[in-house]
This record gives C-alpha cells, sequence and structure tokens, in this order.
C-alpha cells in the first residue's frame, strides 16, 4: 500500500496514520548490519502481533569492497494487520546507509515511497564506487519519492560523545540510529530490542549501552523535530487464537528435527559440511546437544552423508543437510543408503546455480536432481516446505516416512524460507505425530531383507542386538536373505521392489486439496516455497472475480494418489516455478498433460504481482 | 541393551555362511584367518563387532565374517564408521579398506579420521595394485611400475602408507605382514586394546596382479635378513643372526655390523610411545616396505601414545549438557520470544 502523507497538525506534532500492511527495506554496506536491523525491526513487530513476512537478500561476498553495489546487504519485512503470505512485491520504505544501496534498491521502491539516506556516506568518493555522475540528493532524480536526509553518522558519533568506545566501533553503532527512526515511524516500542542487547553483549555491556543509546537518539530525533509529519502505526493481525514466536526456516527446520528425534526415540545425529544456505541448521543443531543431538562437521560432503548412514545403521536419527553443489557429491552417499533401505534425512536448502552459483540467492532446481541425480534406479521420497514454519511439520513429516519406509528421505527448502521469517502457531508437543520406532529384536527367523507386507520395509536390526549379526551393502541384495546376488532375475525383482516401496507411500499420504473451484479452467499448481506468492496472488484474483483455483504440492515423489484426477479436471495448469519447469516435467511424463510453465530463476522468488498478471492473462481479466 | 552371556567364543564363531571369494593363494585368506582368531580373545561379545569396509578386493572381508558388517562405497569406510562410533560408543569398530580405498579415492577420510583420534581400527591390506579392478597401478606402487594402465611404467611417486598415517596424528601405527602369522595376530591384538585410531598396513600379496611384491621380506630369507622387529624399549637389532643393527646420528638411521667393539648398546632403542611422532615418521622411511632398499622394513609398533579420543569428547559434552541444562522440547519449540493471541484477538507478550 502506499503510505499516505496527512498533514500536519497543530503543535508541529505529526499526525498519526493507521496503515495495514508496510514494507521496508533496510540496505546497506554488508558490514553495516542491515541483516541485524532487520531481524530485530521483524522480532519487535512479531512481539506487537503483526502478522509478518521477511525476505533477506545479502551478497556472497562476506564484506565486498565498502560502497560498491555488490557489497550491498539488503533485508526486506513486511508487516500487516490482516493475513499475508509475501514480504511484499515492493519496499514503501527504503532506509538506504550509502549510495550504493540507493542506486541498487531505488528501482524496486514503491512511487511515492519513502527513503531515509545517511547523508554522511554520500561523499564524492562514494558516489563514484557506486557508479552514480550527480549526487541523487542534489538532482532531480528522488522527486518522485520522499526523501529524507539525515546525517546518521554525524548524529550517531554526537550521541556517543561521552563514550569511551573508538570512533570505529562507534560508527558501527549508526544502524541502530536507523533502527530507532524506523521504530518511531511505525510506533514501535524499543525495549524488545534493548533487552535483547542487554542479553547479546551481556559480556561487554559498554556495546549493548552504546547501541541502546543510539537507537533511543534516533527516536528523539524524530520524536522532538518535525522530520516526518506523519507517524504510522500498524495494528496487530487477527492471528488465530494460540502461542506465536517468529520463526526462520533454517530454525524451524532444526527444531522439527529435533522434536522429530524425542517423537521417534532415536538420537539425532547430523553430518554436515558447511554451505550456503544450509550452514544454520549445523549452527543451531550445534547448540542443542542438551537434547541428545550429535553434530559433526565432516571433512567433506561424502564424509557429512556416510557418517549419517553409519549413525542410521547403528540405530541413531541419520541426517545431513546441504545445498546443491553438496547433495550433488552426496548423491553416491544417497545410493548406498537406498540400497541397503536405512533411514536418512537428506535435507537440500536449494540455492541459485548451477555449479557454485548464486550461493546466497534462492532457486527451486534441485528437483530434478534429488529425483534422479544417481546412478540407476534410484527412488527417493521427495517432499518440500512451503514456508518458514513449514519446515517444522516437514523434517517430521521426512522422519516419519524415512523411519517407516527404511530409505532415504530428501527434504527440500530453499534460500528464500531458510532465511525468511514469518509467525509461527506454536503446537503443543503431544499433537505432534507419534514416530516411535521399534527396533528388531527376535533372532527367531530374522533375514535382513524379510519385509513388512504392508510398507515393504526391511526390518532395522542395529549392532548389539545378539543373533541378528548380519552384512550390508552396496552390492545387490537376494531377496529376503539380503546376501550379496548377481542372479538376472533376483536384480529385477529388487529393482522393481525398491520402486514399489517407494510407490506404495502414495497409499497413506493425504490427497491434494484444491482451494477454490474444484474443476474449471484454470488450476495454479505450486511446491515448495512459491505457496506465499501463489496464494496471494489467487486470493487477490478472486477478490478480484476472476475464475481460478490453487494447490500446493508437499509430496513430490510419489504424487499424491488423486494428483492425475485433479488435473484432468482443469482445461489448463499453470505452475510457477523458480527453475524452468522441473515439476512441469514431472507432471508431464506422469499424467500425459500439458503443464504450462511460469518459470523465474533470477534469484529471487516470484512476487504476488507476477503471479496476478500471469493468472490475469490466462482466466481472461 | 542385552548382551550374550560370555561364553569363550572360538574362530568358527567368527566365520560367516558365505563362501570367501577372493582368488585362490591371495593374501587377504591369512589376515582373514588372523582376524578369526584374534577376535575371539578380545573379550568383546560377537554382536558388539562392526566392521565397516570400502570398495576393493580387502573391502569383502566383512561379509566373511559372521559380525555386523557394512560393506560400503569407495574409501568411505572411515567416514561410516566414525558416524557408527560417534553414537554407538559400545561397539568395537573395526574398517577393512585397502591401498586405493584407503589412500587414493578415501585419502581425505582417512586423515580425518586419524587426525581427530576417533576410537576404530583400520586395516589396510597393502598390496600395491588395484586388483579388482584387473590390474592398475596403486598410490603405494613402486615408480617405474608397468600395469594396465601405465605400460611405460609409472612416474607417479607413491605414499608410504605409514607416513602418512604419522603425519596425520594417528596415536597407534603399525605394520606387519599377511602370512606373518604370529606377528600379524600379535599387532592386531595391540591394535585392538589401543584406545583411539589404530592404524595397522599389512603388506599382503596379490598373487594375480602383483605377485612377490614383498617377497625379498616374506621369502625364507628376508624375514630375518629383511624385517626389521620393532620392540619398545629394545634396541634396533636384526639380521640373521641379530647381527646387524639401527644406529641413529641425530639426523638419519644408519645400519652398523654389530661384532668388533660395536654392540646392541651402540643401536636405538625403539619408543613407541616417545610424543614427538618425528623419530617414528623417520623410522617409516628408512625404507618403501618392500625389502629391496639398503635398510630392513620396519615391522610391528611404530607408534602407539595416549590421547583423547574423538567420539568420548562428543559424547562427553552431550552427557555434560544434557545435565546442565535441562530443557523439554515444548521449552525448545516455544524459544525465548512469544505472543499469545486469546480468544478475543487481543495480543499480550508471553505464553499462555
Amino acid at each position: 500500500m502506499t503510505l499516505p502523507i496527512a498533514g500536519q497538525t497543530d503543535a508541529g506534532k505529526a499526525a498519526e496514520a493507521r496503515v495495514s500492511d508496510v514494507v521496508i527495506r533496510f540496505a546497506g554496506d554488508s558490514g553495516d548490519g542491515m541483516q541485524l536491523t532487520g531481524t530485530q525491526f521483524t522480532n519487535t513487530s512479531a512481539l506487537i502481533g503483526n502478522d509478518l513476512s521477511t525476505l533477506p537478500d545479502f551478497p556472497a561476498e562476506i564484506r565486498a569492497p565498502a560502497g560498491t553495489l555488490p557489497g550491498v546487504s539488503a533485508f526486506q519485512v513486511r508487516i500487516a494487520d490482516h493475513d499475508i503470505h509475501t514480504p511484499g512485491d515492493a519496499p514503501d520504505v527504503l532506509v538506504a546507509m550509502n549510495p550504493a544501496a540507493l542506486k541498487a534498491n531505488l528501482r524496486d521502491l514503491r512511487d511515492n515511497g519513502v527513503i531515509i539516506v545517511n547523508t554522511d556516506e554520500f561523499t564524492p568518493r562514494n558516489l563514484k564506487r557506486a557508479g552514480y555522475e550527480s549526487n541523487p540528493l542534489e538532482d532531480d532524480s528522488l522527486n518522485a519519492f520522499r526523501l529524507y536526509q539525515v546525517a546518521l553518522t554525524t548524529m550517531t558519533r554526537r550521541a556517543l560523545e561521552e563514550s569511551e568506545l573508538d570512533v570505529r566501533s562507534k560508527d558501527r553503532c549508526k544502524n541502530f540510529l536507523a533502527l530507532g527512526m524506523i521504530y518511531w515511524l511505525f510506533s514501535r516500542p524499543l525495549e524488545p530490542t534493548i533487552d535483547w542487547l542487554r542479553v547479546k553483549f551481556r559480556r561487554r555491556p559498554e556495546i549493548a549501552e552504546a547501541n541502546v543509546k543510539v537507537m533511543k537518539a534516533g527516536w528523539n530525533f524524530c520524536d522532538i523535530t518535525d522530520a516526518f509529519q506523519v507517524r504510522y502505526d500498524v495494528e496487530p493481525a487477527k492471528l488465530e487464537p494460540g502461542t506465536y514466536r517468529s520463526i526462520h526456516g533454517n530454525s524451524a527446520l532444526a527444531i522439527g528435527l529435533v522434536a522429530a528425534s524425542r517423537r521417534s526415540g532415536l538420537p539425532l545425529f547430523l553430518g554436515a559440511y558447511p554451505i550456503t544456505p544450509a550452514s544454520d541448521v549445523l549452527h543451531e543443531l550445534a547448540t542443542y546437544k542438551h537434547f541428545g543431538v550429535t553434530t559433526y562437521q565432516a571433512e567433506d560432503e561424502i564424509a557429512a552423508v556416510c557418517s549419517a548412514i553409519g549413525a542410521s545403521f547403528g540405530g541413531a536419527l541419520g541426517v545431513s543437510c546441504s545445498s546443491g553443489p553438496g547433495i550433488a557429491l552426496k548423491a553416491e552417499g544417497i545410493n548406498l543408503a537406498v540400497m541397503v533401505e536405512l533411514p536418512l534425512v537428506i535435507c537440500d536448502i536449494q540455492r541459485g546455480g548451477p555449479s557454485t552459483g548464486l550461493p546466497t540467492k534462492t532457486e527451486q532446481a534441485d528437483l530434478l536432481q534429488v529425483m534422479f541425480g544417481r546412478n540407476n534406479e534410484s527412488p527417493v521420497p521427495v517432499i518440500a516446505a512451503s514456508s518458514p514454519a513449514d519446515c517444522f511439520d516437514t523434517a517430521l513429516e521426512a522422519v516419519r516416512l524415512a523411519t517407516k519406509y527404511m530409505t532415504p528421505v530428501v527434504l527440500l527448502s530453499d534460500g528464500y524460507i531458510a532465511n525468511g521469517a514469518e509467525p509461527w502457531r506454536i503446537p503443543e508437543v503431544e499433537d505432534l505425530p507419534d514416530l516411535r520406532v521399534d527396533f528388531h529384536q527376535d533372532a527367531e527367523g530374522f533375514m535382513p531383507y524379510m519385509r513388512n507386507q504392508e510398507t515393504l520395509a526391511r526390518p532395522w536390526a542395529i549392532p548389539g542386538t545378539p543373533g541378528l549379526e548380519h552384512r550390508i551393502g552396496g552390492l545387490e541384495k537376494e531377496d529376503v536373505t539380503g546376501n550379496v546376488n548377481y542372479e538376472p532375475e533376483n536384480h529385477d525383482h529388487m529393482v522393481r521392489l525398491r520402486a514399489e516401496k517407494v510407490a506404495r507411500i502414495a497409499n497413506e499420504i493425504p490427497e491434494i486439496e484444491v482451494e477454490g473451484p474444484q474443476s474449471g479452467k484454470l488450476l495454479v499448481l505450486g511446491w515448495g516455497s512459491t505457496l506465499g506468492a501463489i496464494t496471494g496472488a489467487v486470493n487477490q484474483a478472486w477478490a478480484d472475480g476472476l475464475t481460478v483455483s490453487r494447490a500446493h504440492l508437499k509430496h513430490l515423489n510419489p504424487f499424491p494418489r488423486n494428483l492425475g484426477d485433479v488435473l484432468d479436471r482443469f482445461e489448463r495448469v499453470l505452475v510457477p516455478e523458480m527453475n524452468l519447469g522441473q515439476l512441469a516435467l514431472l507432471l508431464r511424463a506422469r499424467y500425459l498433460k500439458d503443464i504450462e510453465t511460469y518459470s523465474k530463476v533470477e534469484g529471487k522468488p516470484f512476487t504476488r504481482d507476477e503471479i496476478l498478471h500471469r493468472i490475469q492473462q490466462m482466466a481472461g481479466a | 541393551m542385552p548382551t550374550t552371556e560370555a561364553t569363550p567364543l572360538t574362530r568358527k564363531d567368527f566365520q560367516s555362511d558365505q563362501e570367501v571369494r577372493w582368488c585362490p593363494g591371495c593374501g587377504d585368506y591369512a589376515i582373514l584367518s588372523a582376524v578369526q582368531q584374534v577376535f575371539p580373545e578380545l573379550g568383546i561379545p560377537r554382536e558388539k563387532f562392526v566392521i565397516v569396509s570400502g570398495i576393493g578386493c580387502s573391502s569383502r572381508f566383512p561379509y566373511y565374517m559372521n559380525t555386523y558388517g557394512f560393506h560400503s562405497i569407495h574409501g568411505r569406510a572411515p567416514a561410516v564408521a566414525t558416524g557408527i562410533k560417534m553414537t554407538r560408543p559400545d561397539l568395537d569398530v573395526w574398517v577393512v579398506t585397502g591401498d586405493g580405498d584407503a589412500l587414493s579415492i578415501g585419502g581425505n577420510h582417512l586423515i580425518h579420521t586419524l587426525r581427530r583420534n576417533v576410537n576404530v581400527k583400520i586395516l589396510l591390506f597393502n598390496n600395491r595394485v588395484y586388483g579388482l579392478t584387473k590390474g592398475q597401478y596403486s598410490p603405494t606402487s613402486e615408480l617405474g611400475k608397468r600395469t594396465k594402465s601405465t605400460p611405460h611404467g609409472s612416474v607417479d611417486f607413491p605414499f608410504n602408507p605409514l607416513n602418512i598415517a604419522i603425519g596425520a596424528g594417528a596415536t597407534f601405527v603399525a605394520r606387519s605382514v599377511d602370512i606373518f602369522m604370529p606377528h600379524l595376530k600379535e599387532v592386531l591384538k595391540r591394535a585392538a586394546a589401543h584406545k583411539g585410531s589404530a592404524f595397522v598396513e599389512v603388506m599382503q600379496n596379490c598373487n594375480i596382479y602383483n605377485d612377490k611384491a614383498f617377497a625379498a621380506l616374506t621369502d625364507k630369507t628376508g624375514r630375518q635378513q629383511n624385517g626389521l622387529y620393532l620392540e619398545h624399549g629394545k634396541p634396533l637389532v636384526f639380521g640373521d643372526n641379530q647381527d646387524k643393527g639401527l644406529r641413529f646420528t641425530g639426523t638419519d638411521f644408519e645400519v652398523i655390523e654389530l661384532g668388533n667393539g660395536k654392540s646392541a648398546d651402540d643401536c636405538l632403542v625403539w619408543d613407541e610411545k616417545h610424543a614427538n611422532p618425528s623419530l617414528a615418521f623417520q623410522m617409516a622411511s628408512i625404507s618403501t616396505g618392500d625389502g629391496l632398499g639398503d635398510f630392513p622394513v620396519p615391522l610391528g609398533v611404530l607408534r602407539a601414545v595416549d590421547a583423547p579420543t574423538y567420539d568420548a569428547g562428543v559424547i562427553d559434552q552431550i552427557d555434560e549438557l544434557t545435565t546442565a541444562r535441562p530443557q523439554t522440547l515444548d521449552q525448545l519449540i516455544h524459544g525465548t520470544d512469544t505472543w499469545t493471541v486469546d480468544a478475543g484477538g487481543s495480543v499480550h507478550r508471553g505464553a499462555n
């Protein structure tokens, strides 16, 4: 929405305007603390009860040359008094800490949007670095916006005149001056951030207090001066009753894995190798050792997955977490788990590619890799998380399938939902699925490859159990005995058996549900992190009177058993994907149905309006 | 977990029902036999043994042992074994690997497992050739070796496996020979008793693709003439009639003829527990291991030092934190900052 420009009230006090929805983007150098600033604003807004959605966007370089376009780091947050599904298409407010941040983000800003710039950084040198030929603060190029020029660095130093910190440390507080201003502008309390600072810097209270002081200075600057004519408020959203927290996707995934460990009674083992954007799962699980969690930073991606397989063999819940390039390295290990039929959860936090690609940007282009990127017939269940909070439920589902069917399972997430945050209605522990596992104990008649007749799972017989000594390995198994066997008929049988085992999962997973008309002209079908943009777009299309339906896939292998019927009920099926049509390829092959792909591979998620425009074209607006 | 009563186990208890399919005359048979004789003597219930292997002739080993076994993928056995040992410290985990498996495709896992001092035993069968893929040179093949992949002779400088292990910080490093049964068994027992990574190189004859690679060491005269049997606290004496010795000049080893005023007292006394690994490294370097050089082949334990194990360190941290920071799953899920929406739609900070 466009922020209203209410007239000035008497006594020079700013007018107060209630808005239902606002999108703010904090942008600066990658050392300016923009991710932290945005996260603080997000958490404070969460505690107020707003619905929210975030989109961090940072460079792959830790500290690209200061003041340059490649070094710009941004954090977008949308807060609302109603249910929202995306971090917003265009910012209403842009905080630009330097010329490069302004230049890199201006094109996204809404007309008449608010720009707050740090004038101290608009030096000839920095302007040149950002590629400006003239100073945009002095020419007319920003006339379409509401520009607020603030000497953030100068004000920060002034606020800390009495502080003993060195100048460099003082200057590092300037993001909190901007945060204080934004808190004032959007009527947020300072206390949650003050509390956070004092805990975070409990060993360096002088840093905490300097930041508190600067943040208050930012707030007071707005309150005392008439820098802004209007002050906004976003009321709490009408969320379903319950207790909430704000959560990132990677955090929800880590907590979900711990929950699965507790609900299954299996100790959690994570084998991982650092890789963007998956490392946070390793970092977070490393802090949960008190839940019996073992984290192993292996020497490489291969050792990461192989150690997890070893842990599963021993009766733990083996998990490995990576991103596309790491998943490629794990392929042979995953295939070993397919052959030895041990539970294993592989989390793929997708990023832009191929090769090293765009490490910090999002993409959904590993679907075919995880489906088919292994030698020979290698069926693996694949499920995808659709939002930050959904990573929690998806982790539990991955563990459920892996242990019930004795199989590796791939869980797909991506950089967008891994780093994005949203409010999460916290579930009751007793409502979580019961994942208890029984290890095989009975030596009588035991064969390592005998099977459960319903699921076709083989028994999980762990070392240390007397009488069940057996050998497993990557060579083809004889049915039932598990002995090495090269017979043609046996191999054909085993290949089909492994495929059938995974296919049978379709018997129990939920059918896909269609929102809107159950049949008709147009179905928008998505998977993974496109859920928010698709939901927002379809909701708007309905509000605009268009006839369109939507459905979303969590289970990508096997598909829900009714999917073919659903596709047949619609004249046209649109699949928006952050790839060149990978789900569409699978659907066409499986159901012989024409699928229309809407591709976007820019390293950033679909906006609501992009999908809405496509729906309008197809549904004849 | 229940375990079997401590009934005495025999060699037969460790023989699986699978037909052994190594080539007739392969050195692996002797090693299998040695392991099957040593395991019953270790006082460990059979179900507690896990043997993990990679790919190659040697890696078929688990199929022939009636224990828990895992024939994994090429080079990765140390990684699989690490995952097992970290989560199941009660198990006795052995890795069986070869020169290609451990030193070529799996080199990274080998060095890092040794560096961490994971409490697993690693038996590297070194036959200096790729057997299962039918005769290519390996990372331990000697320079100039003609194989299918080096028809004009290898120009690829080989590794000395002992030096890799010592260089990676292994806390136990030993060497024996497939057909030196009593010696091999003794080395295996020493490895089994070691707390931490135990690396054992076993010189193994591949009679099909690299026959007699170690003949100068293993034939009747070679055993005494060219074998240097290291014993902790004993002087370095060798030769047919114990008539030669090794002296350490301060920079190098040199062979001395005993007699004529020189005795065992002039030889270096072997110290496998020496904290600094340099001497063990230098000892490993005196010979490429085939008995063809000027120096004898060091056999037995080169290094055995005490150090904390990685798996114990990991488990100790978990145990300590589990006691120190009791937290319920509910608390974890809630985190630190929550807000509650009540039935009327009003919002307050904190949980219900």
